[in-house]
């Protein structure tokens, strides 16, 4: 890539909106997941009772909807990010390829 | 249909010795392993696959004609598929027979172990597999080493990648040795060999498109025949949750009374199974052994590879998305099938042994199952789908190994780039070559080693040197060669010595005495982690050479392509 188009790229105002806005809620996302499997990691290291606690009368406990809720919340939280980049960044994307091609 | 009533008192006696077996069941392939008669029906399936696939690698050989058709596929395959191929090169027959036994034996942990194996894929698509795919061409070391000097970096990555590799596929042909011993009644070399043989063939004449085609096809078969078997349980219990659970609790509290236990005691034991176990013991080795699995799966080199067999970066998104979806449906399914197995397999002695363990060893739950749900005819399939499962494996994982050799030192570091296509093209397949014999030996060699650290090393080496290598080379400006090879050296060297140290190959394969490992956690991947990125940081920002310069200057180039693709290699040409 010539240095040129390099410059005119990195002072788009559209390309500093993608970086940041994409980095940013990269992050968040990253933290939700980190929280939620190290939240869960740490209850079963600290307090396994509250996971082996019974929900109503039956066998049915805490841990299963907490542990298959995991297992959904994995599956959500990058569904989320899929789709607001396949629509909203891919956008933006695409307006910094015409401005540097132009 | 529910269990008998008499049938579980008569379990309650006939699994008072079961009880020792189930308690240290793994989830990895260990335990005892015993021959079975021939089972027809499952070569005849296992055959059925051979043919197809075989007839896709003849299809796939006309159109591999440079080392980007090799490699990459040409880089032609869509999000979708690239989803069920990664699905297919994640899921190991290991985790499907281990996770499915370990959560019949221990219930809940089997859970806690599986989504540990899910978590990674997040972290993979937010922060690295777009950027991955616009920097990257055939490995992961081209992405690490894209503005840095090639070859300390691609020496780095390339030995750390085979590092990986071979414990991975070690871990694999080990366990299609005892797993076809087990399912087809093959002698272990002859299982081991035939895995050896197929694998090379697809990889040679098929390059990346038959390996791609061979993990779609296993993928769908296994999701296929684990959705069939979930399914039969839960109609079993007419679809209610608390009825699966409330008969297993029942079903463990019998054979706990059989045991010999005070009825409170022998309720609580059954209970136990709906809550975390011993599988967690201290929580460094807790927060360690998450990091592993966590990092290590955005660290695998045959996993990064498969994100430059797609034609852009939305592709590479649904790629993860998809893969995610697939692999976090099997973790469920597999859940489902391990408490299955306690309501069919435990309370039906033709499944037993006379002294109450199962037939064929605790890894055999799910495929006792696949029997009782499904008949022989279903038996024959999931036993076909097994094999496959490791085929498609090995094949991904030979691949990684091969691209590491041909194209970072063969190609990138000995010719310095000026190897052309043809050329590469040759090495990567007598490479394949020597990788598919090397692993049959090893395969053979290791046969009676307790081989169960192997694949949680290969996590922990993947998360220590190449997850904070590839990591820093993306996001953080002021990295540089010097940081990134000492770094990535420090995180390799130290999570293979303190895995060596710890009481997994310490204690349990090196023979020495419970208790005299001289690292005491399960896994090394907190301080081997941590030790890289600091060495990475430490060594980066006291360079002050020239190439150091260099280095950071070359980050904003680097930069504008990995976050709009703008210049991203030609593989997306289709």
């Amino acid at each position: 890539m010539q240095d040129k188009m390099l410059e005119r790229i990195a002072s788009d105002p559209n390309y500093q909106e993608l970086r940041q806005k994409r980095l940013r809620f990269g992050w968040r996302l990253t933290i939700a997941m980190l929280v939620v499997y190290y939240g869960f990691i740490m209850l079963i290291a600290f307090s396994k009772e509250t996971l082996a606690a019974r929900i109503g009368d039956g066998v049915m406990t805490w841990g299963i909807p907490i542990g298959f809720g995991v297992i959904l919340f994995t599956i959500i939280i990058t569904a989320v990010y899929v789709f607001r980049a396949n629509s909203e960044y891919d956008e933006l994307t695409d307006r910094i390829r015409q401005e540097a091609l132009k | 249909m529910m269990p008998g009533l008499s049938m579980r008192r008569f379990l309650g006696l006939s699994m008072l010795l079961l009880v020792p077996s189930l308690v240290v069941a793994a989830p990895a392939l260990e335990g005892e392993i015993q021959k079975q008669a021939t089972n027809w029906t499952a070569i005849g399936m296992f055959a059925i696959f051979v043919a197809g696939t075989l007839f896709i690698t003849k299809w796939a050989a006309s159109r591999t004609k440079s080392a980007s058709d090799f490699y990459t596929a040409g880089g032609g395959i869509t999000g979708f598929q690239n989803g069920l191929a990664i699905a297919g090169d994640y899921m190991s027959a290991a985790s499907f027979l281990g996770i499915s036994a370990a959560v019949m034996s221990n219930g809940y942990d089997g859970l806690i172990y599986s989504i540990g194996f899910l978590v990674g894929w997040p972290i993979l698509t937010f922060l690295m597999a777009e950027r991955l795919r616009n920097l990257g061409k055939f490995t992961f070391a081209d992405v690490a080493s894209f503005r840095f000097a090639q070859t300390p970096v691609r020496v780095f990555a390339a030995s750390s990648t085979l590092v990986v590799v071979a414990f991975y596929l070690i871990a694999q042909m080990v366990g299609a040795g005892q797993l076809i011993k087990l399912l087809f009644g093959l002698e272990y070399w002859m299982a081991v060999v035939i895995v050896g043989a197929l694998m090379m063939v697809y990889v040679l004449f098929g390059g990346m498109t038959a390996t791609t085609w061979v993990q779609i096809i296993k993928a769908c078969l296994l999701l296929g025949g684990a959705s069939f078997m979930a399914f039969m349980v839960m109609m079993s219990v007419g679809f209610s949750p608390e009825r699966l659970f409330a008969g297993a609790v029942q079903i463990k509290t019998d054979i706990a009374l059989g045991a010999g236990q005070a009825p409170d005691e022998a309720a609580a034991a059954g209970q136990s199974i709906m809550g975390p176990g011993n599988f967690i013991k201290d929580p460094i080795s807790a927060i360690s052994f998450g990091m592993a699995l966590m990092f290590g799966t955005a660290g695998l080199p045959h996993i990064l590879m498969r994100f430059f067999t797609v034609p852009s970066a939305k592709e590479a998104r649904k790629s993860v998305m998809w893969a995610t979806v697939w692999i976090g449906y099997f973790y469920l399914l597999t859940f489902i099938i391990g408490f299955g197995a306690i309501l069919f397999v435990l309370t039906n002695p033709e499944f037993l042994e006379a002294d109450g363990g199962l037939i064929g060893g605790v890894n055999m739950a799910a495929v006792h199952l696949a029997d009782a749900v499904g008949g022989n005819i279903f038996l024959g399939f999931m036993s076909a789908v097994a094999f496959a499962t490791i085929l498609a494996v090995v094949a991904g994982l030979t691949l990684s190994g091969a691209s590491a050799v041909s194209h970072d030192i063969y190609s990138s570091v000995l010719r310095q780039g000026r190897a052309d296509s043809a050329t590469e093209l040759r090495v990567s397949r007598i490479t394949t070559l020597a990788l598919g014999v090397i692993a049959v030996i090893l395969g053979i060699a290791f046969e009676k080693q307790n081989i169960a650290f192997m694949v949680s090393m290969a996590f922990a080496v993947a998360a220590s040197a190449n997850f904070p290598v590839l990591f820093l080379s993306i996001l953080w400006k002021d990295m540089t060669t010097r940081g990134a090879v000492v770094g990535g050296f420090l995180g390799l060297i130290s999570s293979v010595v303190l895995t060596v140290l710890s009481p997994s190959v310490w204690e349990a394969t090196l023979g020495n005495p419970a208790g005299s490992a001289p690292f005491p956690y399960t896994s090394p991947a907190l301080f081997s982690m941590t030790l890289a990125f600091l060495g990475i940081w430490l060594f980066s920002i006291t360079d002050k050479s020239g190439r150091a310069a260099v280095d950071r200057a070359g980050f904003l180039a680097q930069q504008v392509r990995s976050e709009t693709g703008i210049g991203a290699s030609a593989a997306s040409a289709h």
